[in-house]
Parts: structure tokens; sequence; C-alpha cells
């Protein structure tokens, strides 16, 4: 199978305690890999590090066949970060300005958005449910609406992988449903490599088909076929971890 | 009305006026949106510290101010990346630095009612040397923001997926902040130091608040700029005024008077 990303032992510490080492992590054309693990045991960073937002110590990031240092067809790639939302909801944009600022690099010298960028911006707005909303201020919208606005914004470049950190919280049931169903649109139609950060063990392993377990400094894959609960505590925190694990 | 045109320096301040009257809100639409306006506030100071620097040191004080504030500028920048999360530090000393400086050069030179015109602005004094520099600037100045409309744009909204869809985030932001020292040291002749960052500030505040769309509120923004400009020079010659107080007051006036009609609206409306 083809490959669109290779970690390799990677290590990597904000300050001089690693917080990953020696990890490893390969991703597949048309996966859709889960990442889970516990607060602060580094999902957040290590998708930073596989996007060159962040160098590790040591090891290798290969993305789309080039070293991440010199990989420069970002267009290629999307990503939705675990802050997105935080963005300060007066800020007057719509929804139209939002998704357009991707087109950044298919506009000419002085950046305008032309006719073929506006019906590109209707063409992913469509996909994502939101063409009725064009016009609507991003400040407005809900929590779900935003997120749906995000994934369009990195549609536009037609990107061949996605990485989206926890891009579920304080989305209702409702809501979830029809993400994952998009995803799967993109995943399943358009070809596109999922790479998702979720707390929610239970869905993510159902909807994805592999599952990396952050924790203890390492990463460890599964299919989400075999993947078994137990033994993921076990990985993320250890052997004697009994205490940490309730259920509800 | 139309008298006040043929004076030679009222021509004069009133070209000059404009440009200024659309620079400031240009720039101040993204320092406001990033949440960077006191960044406008200290480099005024420091480039009052260059007015007076340039008095005492026989320098034309528009290129003395020029220089000082893009050396502060570029400081700035430095530093704010260096102290992330102290940014607001490295600014608050520089504005400190430009006074202190700014109360010693005053102080060692005797020119109080030549610096009045810098800090407060002036009609009367404007030369065609100046509008020849306030020309030049204010065009490169204009030109630039039509170039990094788009990725200033994108920065303010969200500067790491500006980074990842290819925005040279980092030249920008210096680029962006020498921008906004040229053109304090462009505005100050006509609305003084003390009160270019109002005229950057208070413009984009009344267009935030009736604009429905970042365009809208671009251009809002310079309307009401030209808007304060115009009304403020024209009571600035009447009344034999400083221009930098009834151009700021101007723009404060329809700040109000916009608040008040979206009041009306609303109220009409529910
Ligand atoms: N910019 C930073 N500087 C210093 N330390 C950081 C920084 N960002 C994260 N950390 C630390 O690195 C560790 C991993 O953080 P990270 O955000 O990657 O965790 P995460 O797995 O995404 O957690 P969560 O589930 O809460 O999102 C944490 O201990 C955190 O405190
Ligand atoms: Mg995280």
């Amino acid at each position: 199978m083809e490959k669109v990303l290779e970690a390799k032992n990677i290590y990597f510490g904000y300050d001089k305690n690693y917080i990953l080492e020696d990890a490893n992590l390969d991703i597949y054309k048309g996966d859709f890999l889960g990442i889970v693990g516990p607060n602060g045991s580094a999902k957040s960073t290590l998708i930073k590090i596989m996007l060159g937002i962040l160098k590790p110590q040591k090891g290798s990031i290969k993305m789309l066949d080039s070293p991440i240092e010199k990989f420069n067809n970002w267009g290629k790639l999307g990503y939705i970060s675990q802050k997105v939302r935080d963005f300060n909801s007066s800020f007057p944009a719509t929804v139209e300005e939002v998704v357009g600022a991707n087109l950044y690099n298919n506009m000419g010298f002085f950046k305008f958005l032309k006719k073929e960028h506006k019906s590109r911006i209707k063409e992913v707005l469509d996909i994502v449910n939101m063409s009725q909303y064009q016009n609507h201020l991003v400040g407005n919208l809900s929590g779900g609406q935003q997120q749906r606005v995000f994934i369009a914004r990195t549609l536009i470049s037609n990107p061949e992988v996605i990485f989206m950190d926890e891009p579920l919280v304080g989305v209702d049931v409702n809501s979830q449903e029809q993400f994952y169903g998009l995803m799967e649109k993109l995943n399943k139609e358009l070809g596109i490599t999922l790479v998702m950060v979720s707390h929610d063990i239970g869905v993510i392993t159902n909807r994805a088909n592999r599952v990396a377990c952050v924790g203890n400094k390492k990463i460890f894959v599964h299919s989400s076929k075999d993947f078994n609960e137990q033994e993921y505590i076990k990985e993320v925190y250890g052997e004697n971890s009994s205490l940490l694990h309730h259920r509800h | 009305m139309l008298e006040i045109l043929s004076y030679s320096f009222m021509q004069r301040a009133f070209l000059a006026g404009i440009l200024v009257a659309i620079i400031c809100p240009a720039i101040g639409v993204f320092l406001v949106l990033r949440r960077m306006s006191m960044i406008g506030d200290t480099l005024s100071h420091v480039a009052l510290a260059g007015v007076a620097g340039g008095m005492l040191g026989g320098i034309y004080p528009i290129y003395s101010a020029l220089g000082f504030s893009i050396l502060a500028a570029v400081v700035i920048e430095k530093l704010r990346k260096q102290y992330e999360q102290y940014a607001e530090l490295s600014i608050a000393i520089m504005l400190s630095a430009g006074i202190g400086l700014a109360t010693i050069f005053i102080s060692l030179g005797n020119s109080s009612s030549a610096i009045f015109s810098y800090l407060f602005g002036s009609i009367g004094l404007v030369s065609n040397h100046d509008i020849f520099i306030i020309f030049i600037l204010s065009l490169l100045i204009i030109i630039s923001i039509i170039f990094l409309y788009r990725s200033l744009f994108y920065m303010a909204f969200d500067e790491e997926a500006a980074r990842l869809a290819g925005v040279k985030v980092k030249w920008i932001n210096l680029y962006f902040i020498i921008l906004v020292a040229m053109t304090i040291a462009v505005s100050m002749r006509i609305v003084g130091v003390l009160l270019v960052s109002s005229l950057m500030v208070i413009p984009v505040a009344t267009s935030l608040q009736i604009c429905k769309s970042f365009k809208q509120t671009f251009i809002y923004s310079i309307i009401f700029g030209v808007l304060s400009v115009l009304i403020g020079l024209i009571a600035s010659f009447y009344g034999d005024l400083a221009p930098g107080g009834t151009i700021v007051v101007s723009s404060v006036v329809i700040l109000f008077f916009v608040l008040i009609l979206k009041g009306i609206k609303r109220k009409i409306k529910s």
C-alpha cells in the first residue's frame, strides 16, 4: 500500500524532557486513522510534528514522499487544529471570506477572488451542506456549523490528507452523526486520507479503519477491528493502571 | 464654503489629510483585529522621540521620526516573537522608553512650539517638502496593503492556518509593523503623534458596528476615516483649533452617531 506519511524514530520534547520517545507511525493512502490517548499524551503535538509546525529533536518525517523540511505542497494537506474555533467570534468575516482564504496560492499577484474562485467556494460549501450560509458572519454560526466551514476551508485546495484535532468537541450527537457521514463521503468518495484525534474511543474505533494510541511516550497502532480497550488502557497508562480506568 | 480651498496651505492640508485618512484606518483594521492597537500608540511615542531628537540634531523631523519608529518596530517584532507570552510587556517597555527619550530630547531643546505642532498636528505648517514625503510614503503604504490584503486578513483570522496555506507569515509580520511605523511618521504632521493611533482605531470601531463582512469593514473604516478628517480639517480652519483634536473628536462623534442610529434601527425592528 502507498504511504502518505512515515514518521520514524521520533523524539520530541518542549523542554529537555521528551514527551515522545522513539515513536513511529505510518499512514497509508485511503486510511481513516483515529488517534486516541489521555489528555497531555502528545496527540496534538504529534499532529504538529507531522505537519512540520514543530521540529522533532530526533527522527524523520516523510510526507507524500518528501522529507517534511522540504515539503512545500501545502495545498495537499488540510489541518483543523484543536483551537480552530477559538477565533474571536466578533471577527467580521463571512463564510465565503474564510473559506476563500485558503485559495491563497491559487490567487494571482494581487490575491483577489475571481469568478472561478467563487464557484469553487460554492462547490465545497455544497459538500458540507453550508451553501445557504455563504454570506453569513462565521462568528454567528453554531459550533457545528463553524466546524463544517473549516472543513470546507481545507477541502478547497483539494487536499490528499486532512488532519483534524478533536473536531467534535462541543458538537451535539446529531451533528456528530452528520459529521461522520461527511467524513465517510470524503474518505470513500473523494479518496481523502483522514487523520483524526478523538477522545470518544467507542465511536472512533467504529468509524476509523485504524487506531493509533498515544501514551507512555510511544505510539501503538491497531487495526480498528482488533482494537481492545483493556489492552489500550495498559498501553497508554502502563501496567498498573486499573485505578485510572473507570467505566461509565 | 469653497473659499477654504483657495488657500494653498489648506489645499496641502486636505491633500495630506485625505491620504492620512485612507492609510490610518486601512492599517488600523488589521491592528484592531489582531488585538495589536497598543503597538500604534507605542510607535507614535517613539516617533515623538524621533521628532524631538531630529530637531536637536538638525535632521528633518519626519525623517528622524521615521527612523526611530521603524527601528522600534523591528525591535518590538523581535521581542514579540521571543517572549510570546509577554508580548504586551515588551510593548509597554518600548512605550516607556519612547516617552522617556522624548521628554529628555524636548527638555534639551528649546523649540517647544514646533514640538507642539507635531504633538497635536497642524494645518498651517504642512510644507511642500512634507507633502512630497507624505505622498510617496502613502502611495507605498496603499500599494502594500492592496498587495497584502488577503494575507493580512488570513493572518488576522488564524495565523497558524495562514502559515499552512503558504502565507509567508514571518516576513509579512515584520513588513506590516514597518508599515505601521511609516503610517505614523506620515500622519503625525496632520493628526499629531498623540492622536495618530486614535485615527487608526476609532473609524475601525465605528465600522465594526455595522459591517457584514471583512471587505465592508475595510471599506467603511476608510470612509469613516476620510469623513472624520474632512470635518476635522474644516473645523480646525474655522475654529483655529489643532487639527488632531478636531479630527479625533469628529471620529468619536461619528462613532456615537452610528451607535445611536443602530440603536434606533434595532428598536424599530423589535
Ligand atoms: N507550547 C507548549 N509548550 C510547552 N509545553 C507544551 C506545549 N504544548 C503542549 N505542551 C505539553 O506537552 C504535553 C502534550 O500536549 P498535547 O497538547 O500534545 O497533548 P494532547 O494529547 O493533545 O492533550 P489533549 O487531549 O488535552 O488535547 C502536555 O504535557 C502539555 O502540557
Ligand atoms: Mg490535544
